[in-house]
């Protein structure tokens, strides 16, 4: 337990004392919600329609440009190789380094979303279901980003092959997440069964992803 | 130390693109003795130390720890390769405490790890500003964080000063007499007493 929880606990550290990571990430969001209403006009019925959406959408994207992040650093500096003769095995390794990147991305873009939702003039008593989504759909998309940086470790500019290969996995979060805020808004549909679709997605990548990301470093190390 | 172990190599191979870099390769290193492995670039002498470590798969043959202890070989070693581990954001000291709690060793340790090479007046000084010599000092100093019985070096001595090569020299002695294994690719000599060499790529430069 000591050697998972250090190694979360640095991970977290050095993600603020880096820098850059998280302000990249919250700014991106914030500057892409911000500027949709401008390019969309100001029918506010079809902002509040299709608010939920855009709000998903410009998460995903707002969490994959710190998604590179995850292992690049240990990979260049070589921790990697020391972690990988630890104690934990490399699977967990990738699991609580996933785990680390959607402490200091996923929570933060979730609890920035009602905020932005105003801006989109999404119905304020839906914020609380907004939040909630997002906080059950982002560790799926971090634990997911972490199998795409597995796989482009050590390849120069990859965070943009990072996307092409992870954003197609996001789909059944994107699906699920707006599905279920989108009921809430429009009625009649409950929101609850693609909120237990979406948590269900979001355990099994918590559970099988870091098993392919331990794989994609096993390779990255030979 | 845990246990005093040894350790051999049954007629492995390395291969690496396609190459094969040298096979039907054993050796075995008893506790408390030292392997030199020497060889001209390329011969393979960081991919020996890297399969040791567990990071590169082997092409044929297997590794064999005497006596039998239910940890894997890589988890008995200490790996110490070109790149240093050190987190240019993290302090001196908090690099050597993170890796003191991650491999297991006490928090004690970390006083006495920085104290080997000297480092305690930097140890609160952010590693970005190491020099390339204190780097390494660093990296090797997590030899000390957590008792390991098996040191797998890759080039130890890069960029170390003739003081440092003494103290990393002495250190490697102090391992070996507490029933350590020391497994060293370089090519400076050391002044240890390396009780075992092995020459890799000797047949491909004959």
């Amino acid at each position: 337990m000591k050697p998972a929880l250090a190694l979360l606990r640095r991970d977290i550290s050095l993600a603020f004392r880096e820098g850059g990571a998280i302000g990249t990430a919250l700014g991106f969001y914030l500057m892409v919600v911000a500027i949709t209403p401008l390019g969309l006009g100001p029918d506010l019925n079809l902002l509040s329609r299709i608010a939920p959406g855009i709000l998903w959408v410009a998460l995903l994207l707002a969490a994959l440009l710190s998604a590179d992040r995850i292992f690049h650093n240990d990979y260049e500096d070589g921790t990697l190789d020391v972690l990988a003769t630890g104690p934990l095995p490399l699977p967990l390794v990738a699991a609580i380094k996933s785990l680390a990147h959607w402490i200091t991305t996923g929570v933060p873009l979730a609890l920035l979303a009602p905020v932005l939702g105003l801006l989109l003039n999404l119905p304020v008593e839906t914020s609380p279901l907004l939040v909630l989504t997002m906080l059950v759909g982002t560790p799926a998309v971090s634990f997911i980003a972490a199998i795409g940086a597995s796989l482009t470790l050590g390849l120069r500019r990859s965070g943009m092959l990072l996307a092409l290969l992870v954003l197609p996995l996001y789909v059944p979060v994107l699906i699920f997440g707006v599905g279920s805020v989108s009921a809430a808004i429009t009625g009649p549909a409950s929101p609850w069964p693609p909120l237990l679709m979406l948590t269900a997605f979001s355990l099994a990548s918590i559970v099988l992803a870091p098993l392919a990301a331990a794989a994609g470093l096993r390779n990255a190390m030979r | 130390m845990d246990q005093a172990v040894g350790i051999a190599a049954h007629s492995i191979s390395c291969q690496r693109g396609g190459r094969t870099l040298f096979k039907a390769l054993s050796f075995a290193v008893p506790s408390g003795e030292a392997l030199f492995v020497s060889g001209p670039n390329g011969a393979g002498k960081t991919s020996l130390l890297r399969m040791l470590a567990g990071l590169l798969p082997l092409a044929a043959g297997r590794f064999s720890v005497d006596p039998h202890v239910e940890a894997p070989l890589p988890e008995l070693c200490h790996y110490v390769g070109h790149a240093s581990a050190v987190k240019s954001a993290l302090s001196v000291e908090e690099n050597l405490a993170f890796w003191a709690d991650y491999l297991g060793g006490a928090r004690e340790a970390t006083d006495a790890a920085l104290d080997v090479f000297g480092l305690e007046p930097l140890a609160h000084l952010p590693a970005a500003l190491l020099s390339a010599g204190q780097r390494r000092k660093l990296a090797l100093s997590r030899l000390f964080v957590a008792k390991r019985p098996v040191w797998l070096l890759d080039e130890p001595s890069v960029s170390l000063d003739a003081a440092s090569v003494k103290l990393l020299d002495r250190a490697i002695a102090a391992h070996l007499k507490g029933g350590g294994i020391a497994i060293v690719a370089s090519h400076t000599p050391l002044k240890v007493k390396f009780s075992h060499q092995l020459a890799l790529g000797a047949e491909r430069a004959a």
